[in-house]
């Protein structure tokens, strides 16, 4: 199995990860991507029937009381945004709606 | 006395000790970051008057008679992706340039307890995405042994910091192995802890589930005693073990007897360079003079680790890359009054650098519909295979041995137009992440090769790797192997 990877696709991939690519980008993607991707389909002739997956290493029970503490300041979580509305405490975007 | 040339244990003891002030190690550190960091370009930030505030903070401790601790007035630098409240961090991004952050990492908070002081904050693979630290949106670091070379990465100025003895300890943080290549890359010492043994909260994350922060030294004492200060759990980072922690330092013992040590020889012979397969060669010598047992052993899914690293990493990546979209924090574009989605859009093509680009965008395509089954749930599998291959071998023996990198440091921009050729150099180290296991990389030889200026010696470095929450019986092997060499004495010629 190997992997055609067309300019179309990456443009699909370039969508769902909210990136605009300039065309050179998508063509040297599309080349890099392919070749990365042809390489890690050597996984495939590996027989993982009845293997689990491993998302984690080392997970354990995390939990704590449900108990209000201290949080971050709104003016302090506010401080680094690009267009932040202070007094009103928000976050500003641009538009969402045509 | 003490000078930036001693390990951090010895400037700290000098310090308590009334023999040396922490003002003036903390100048010494400033002025040699000064002198040399034109040429290096190892920080993105030096942090001068609040370096020199925290020192003369324990220069009065020390005349008031108050307990110090065990890192007091020792100058550190913290790889640029760990947050400290107020301080400009980067993750030598485009997209972060401006942000500074509300709070500090967990570790920042331990090592500042602890009496370290933060000289500033040094450069790395944008998003510790890289292995040569030519990813950076403030360029690449040099080389502190050949001017023209790589660091690695992509802790890679925190290691140069370190070589270049600016700095006796820095920290670095390792998702495939950024801690361990450029330590070895850069003739230093460099510790990836056990997954969970360090709290990751403050750490910008990369990959989630492969994620450490860790310290770079110029040899294992200070290694251990930066353990000791880091480990532990912590109420911020769910993942971060409340396993008991030893006393590291205690345990180094300048020789290994009785140690059993893994040589996984048919991973290690295939598309070695000859000269790293030399040093590594003449280190299993070294070790079985310090009493060490070796042992051959089989890790049969090792040879599969780059691609399920780079399936894995990247999905992560992709997931976690999401928030930054010019809304809460860093760059937005300018191009933003076509609405919301455009400006998330061009955002994140302006902020980001190429690598991290192409690895979002390989982490998007393997969870996507379609291809999470062939790709992302595969990889996880052959996880699972690779640490049962670990779990097998660590039945007959106490630490596997091997190279930290198949090759020498390489030039800058040798490799950077072919990123899978990249990758394939990480072989020895990404498999250490994706099992969970403690690394450490230690000084195991110099090669010569031919530079601008002649001929150049190039660092080599040898591995350890043991079992979950055992970083103390690698602690000790390495400590038996540097008092065994002369490799960690060794000084570029700067």
């Amino acid at each position: 199995m190997s992997t055609p990877l067309t300019i179309a696709d990456v443009e699909r991939i370039a969508a769902l990860a909210h990136l605009e690519l300039t065309e050179e980008e998508k063509h040297v993607f599309t080349k890099q991507l392919a070749d990365i991707l042809s390489y890690a389909e050597q996984l495939q002739a590996i027989d993982t029937t009845g293997v689990a997956a491993t998302a984690h290493v080392n997970a354990h029970e995390a939990e704590r009381d449900d108990a209000l503490r201290p949080c971050l300041p709104v003016e302090e979580a506010l401080r680094n945004a690009p267009d932040g509305a202070l007094e009103a405490g928000l976050f500003r975007v641009p538009r969402v709606i045509g | 006395m003490s000078d930036l040339f001693a390990n951090a244990r010895a400037i700290a003891g000098d310090i308590a000790a009334g023999r040396v002030s922490a003002v003036e190690i903390c100048r010494q550190a400033l002025d040699r970051i000064g002198r040399l960091n034109t040429s290096l370009n190892a920080f993105n930030q030096v942090t001068d008057e609040r370096a020199l505030d925290r020192a003369a903070e324990i220069d009065r401790l020390r005349a008031s008679g108050s307990a110090l601790g065990p890192l007091a007035g020792v100058p550190i630098a913290v790889k640029d992706n760990m947050c400290v409240r107020g301080m400009r961090t980067t993750a030598s991004s485009r997209i972060l340039d401006s942000f500074a952050p509300p709070y500090d990492a967990t570790t920042i908070i331990k090592l500042e307890q602890a009496g370290a002081v933060i000289v500033g904050k040094t450069n790395c693979d944008e998003f510790a995405m890289g292995s040569s630290n030519e990813n950076s949106a403030y360029g690449p670091v040099r080389n502190p042994w050949a001017l023209d070379r790589t660091p690695g990465g992509s802790s890679g100025g925190s290691a140069a910091a370190v070589a270049a003895s600016c700095v006796p300890l820095a920290l670095g943080s390792d998702t495939g192995g950024s801690i361990r290549q450029p330590a070895a890359f850069c003739g230093v010492t460099g510790l990836k802890p056990t997954y969970g043994r360090v709290s990751r909260y403050g750490l910008l994350a990369f990959a989630s589930s492969l994620d450490q922060i860790g310290p770079i030294t110029r040899g294992v004492e200070d290694a251990a005693l930066a353990l000791q200060v880091l480990s532990g759990p912590d109420p911020m980072d769910s993942t971060a073990a409340h396993e008991a922690v030893p006393d590291f330092l205690a345990g180094l013992s300048r020789e290994a007897r009785d140690v059993r040590i893994g040589v996984p020889r048919a991973f290690v012979s295939e598309g070695v360079d000859a000269s790293v397969l030399a040093a590594f060669d003449a280190s299993l010598d070294v070790l079985r003079s310090t009493g060490a047992t070796l042992v051959d052993i089989d890790l049969p899914h090792a040879k599969y680790a780059i691609p399920v690293y780079y399936l894995v990493c990247t999905a992560e990546a992709s997931s976690n890359l999401a928030r930054y979209d010019g809304v809460k924090y860093g760059y937005r574009s300018s191009e933003s009054s076509q609405g919301l989605k455009t400006m998330y859009s061009k955002t994140r093509d302006e902020g980001f650098g190429a690598e991290v680009k192409r690895r979002i965008m390989l982490g998007t395509y393997v969870l996507s519909a379609g291809y999470y089954d062939a790709f992302y749930l595969k990889a996880q599998q052959v996880r699972t295979l690779l640490k049962q291959d670990y779990e097998h071998a660590f039945e007959s023996v106490d630490v596997v041995v091997m190279p930290t990198s198949p090759i020498p440091p390489f030039k800058l921009g040798e490799k950077t137009d072919d990123p899978l050729q990249m990758y394939l150099a990480d072989i020895f180290t990404v498999s250490v992440n994706l099992v969970g296991l403690p690394g450490i990389s230690v000084p195991c030889g110099l090669v010569d090769a031919v530079g601008p200026g002649g001929t150049t010696r190039l660092p080599i470095g040898l591995q350890f790797v043991g079992k979950m929450f055992d970083e103390a019986t690698i602690l000790r092997v390495a400590d038996a192997f540097e008092h065994a060499t002369e490799w960690s004495r060794q000084l570029p010629p700067l």
